[in-house]
């Protein structure tokens, strides 16, 4: 069963990573109470990012160029929905369509259409001393990438920050009530613009954790989904934090289970398994429905 | 530079046949997938599943004339092919209806939800149940030429799809500017709450039917384009037409009429962006970016009018 177990959990770990940077940074712009639907487009445009930084300046550049590819994303969806006031759904739709088309162009102009830098620089996974010697927890939680660990001190950190501070009340008080908040003298188009960037850095973060540590290359529209998957995360997370990493758990689950059920032989058609994370977040934003406690603002996406 | 919108000029309008063998047959698609996008949004419905929903109406259509074959004469499998085809587009939506009247489900993240799944479905078919008979390439066998659906013009591509996306805009257009139900679609469209309150409309109701129109017309485009274009179903049928007809239906302002002629530019745009790619090397992926950037344009020049009234239909709904 271990043979199963600890590759299936592994994976799950690994493939939530990404999901989780996405879905946290789509967390806090929701709590503004802005949707970004082309989060999509962020993260295709930090895959691309990433791998053309990484190639010029080794991996850590690579995130970095990962983010600075989000942000630049990001900044377009609030020039446009919150100077312009434009619709955030159709924005977001536009978005992700400049993000795959955009990325898809550049990689064949910079990379020809053979493809791949297949060289990319990539980072392993480090065990962590002590830590991931403990049975099962240790190999799956403990021997993971630099990012992963990152998850674990962002997730509290980000949980405190919402709940705690100064600002992280004034991010929700204009996520609850626009009026309320102007009336408290709170900047609601400063936060607004400061919860869409850190959005597009997460997902810029996502891209390139996809590219560096999870895939090794780039390979068009390889974000596949993962920007709408992240809404439905933030939905199932109920808009909190530790909520929002651990919904990413049960997503990185489901596309694990492409890996678990494979290895277990089970004949039944594998597009049954690349369906499975967009079937779940149906069953799971039809099954949430009523429970979930979202910003109030959200249902007011014309502002 | 000069180069590759010479070749985009020459692809799409630069002979007789870029015209009438490539311009228009890639217009058809768009004009039957922007009309049912633009009727949704007009209603307030955020449609952008229409990949998906085209599709599934190419899955069935191959799926019925492969099943009956030759055995049933042009006249009677073509009509079933455009029927079973829509019908098909008309349930996918329905399953992101259902969602967002049932569950509150915003039709924007179900709808893509079920294009990839529309896309794994595909995927399966070409290489399961409807694979060619071979067994070694992902696709299906070439449709019966009785399911082969007649051209406009001896010599050139152009098929009878084309005519059908001209006659549905017509239609639409009649129905959206000269009848109760248009009145209904629009006033749902510009604020549900008042359609409530001050024209007794059932929204619900409303915006259901638009939704399963809306998929219908993706649907046949999905079985136009097996039964007029490639006579077979394979995984890359749909180049992003769903995605390109959003920004059909947002160019042309939401306006049946408006979309023969966005319609029209976006084939255009296909089809130069082929021979592009193929003379001047420029990737035609391109087209994406060209799309994407037409639609903010079109947002950042209409602010809070046009496409806005749609926002306010799903805040309204969605509470």
């Amino acid at each position: 069963m271990d043979a199963l177990l600890i590759p299936f959990l592994d994976a799950t770990i690994r493939t939530a990573t990404p999901l989780a940077y996405a879905a946290l940074g789509e967390l806090a712009t929701e709590r503004s109470g802005v949707i970004n639907i082309g989060m999509e487009g962020i993260i295709i445009a930090g895959c691309l990012g990433g791998l053309v930084a990484a190639g010029a300046g080794g991996a850590t550049m690579g995130f970095l160029g990962g983010v600075l590819a989000g942000v630049l994303m990001a900044l377009i969806f609030a020039l446009f929905v919150l100077r312009l006031r434009a619709n955030a759904i159709i924005t977001g739709t536009a978005l992700t369509l400049l993000g795959l088309g955009l990325t898809g162009t550049l990689y064949r102009g910079l990379f020809g259409l053979e493809g791949a830098a297949l060289d990319t620089p990539s980072i392993a996974p480090v065990a962590l001393p002590g830590l991931a010697a403990i049975p099962v927890i240790g190999p799956v939680l403990f021997t993971q990438t630099v990012m992963t660990y990152l998850l674990y001190l962002l997730v509290p950190l980000l949980a405190w920050w919402l709940t705690r501070t100064h600002a992280g009340l004034a991010l929700r008080a204009v996520g609850e009530s626009r009026a309320a908040a102007l009336a408290a003298g709170i900047d609601v188009q400063r936060i607004r613009w400061g919860a869409i960037l850190f959005g597009g850095a997460m997902g810029g973060l996502c891209g390139a954790t996809l590219v560096l540590a999870q895939v090794g290359t780039f390979t068009e529209g390889m974000s596949a989904g993962r920007g709408f998957i992240a809404i439905a995360i933030v939905v199932l997370g109920r808009w909190r934090a530790v909520g929002t990493a651990l919904a990413a758990l049960v997503f990185g689950g489901a596309f694990a289970l492409q890996y678990l059920l494979q290895a277990a032989g089970w004949a039944l058609p594998y597009q049954l398994f690349l369906a499975l994370p967009y079937l779940l977040t149906l069953v799971l934003l039809a099954a949430l429905r009523g429970r979930a406690e979202a910003p109030a603002e959200l249902a007011s996406q014309e502002r | 530079m000069t180069e590759a919108l010479l070749a985009l000029w020459d692809g799409a309008f630069g002979s007789s046949y870029a015209i009438w063998s490539a311009t228009l047959v890639r217009s058809a698609p768009l004009l039957l997938l922007g009309l049912g996008v633009a009727l949704a949004f007009r209603a307030g419905v955020l449609n952008i599943g229409a990949e998906g929903q085209f599709l599934m109406g190419a899955i069935s259509a191959t799926a019925i004339a492969q099943s009956v074959g030759g055995a049933v004469p042009s006249i009677v499998l073509i009509p079933v092919m455009a029927l079973v085809g829509a019908l098909a587009g008309a349930s996918w939506a329905g399953i992101a209806a259902w969602l967002r009247q049932r569950f509150g489900v915003l039709e924007v993240i179900s709808t893509i939800m079920l294009n990839f799944i529309a896309l794994a479905s595909i995927s399966w078919m070409v290489r399961g149940p409807l694979q060619e008979p071979t067994r070694i390439y992902p696709q299906s066998a070439e449709i019966p030429a009785s399911a082969q659906w007649p051209f406009l013009i001896p010599g050139q591509r152009l098929h009878l799809g084309f005519l059908l996306g001209l006659l549905l805009c017509a239609i639409a257009w009649v129905v959206l500017t000269r009848t109760a139900i248009g009145f209904r679609i629009r006033a749902v469209g510009a604020s549900p709450s008042a359609a409530t309150s001050a024209g007794e409309i059932d929204v619900a109701r409303t915006v259901m039917r638009v939704f399963l129109v809306s998929g219908g017309c993706a649907g046949l485009a999905g079985a136009a384009e097996v039964g007029g274009v490639t006579w077979a179903l394979y995984e890359g049928i749909s180049p992003g037409y769903g995605y390109t007809a959003i920004a059909v239906a947002l160019l042309a302002r939401l306006h049946p009429g408006w979309i023969v002629v966005s319609a029209i530019f976006f084939g255009a745009l296909e089809a130069g962006a082929s021979a592009m790619q193929r003379d001047a090397g420029i990737p035609s992926v391109v087209v994406q970016v060209i799309v994407a950037v037409i639609i903010l344009g079109v947002l950042a020049g209409s602010q809070r009018h046009g496409v806005g009234g749609t926002a306010s239909a799903r805040a309204g709904s969605r509470r």
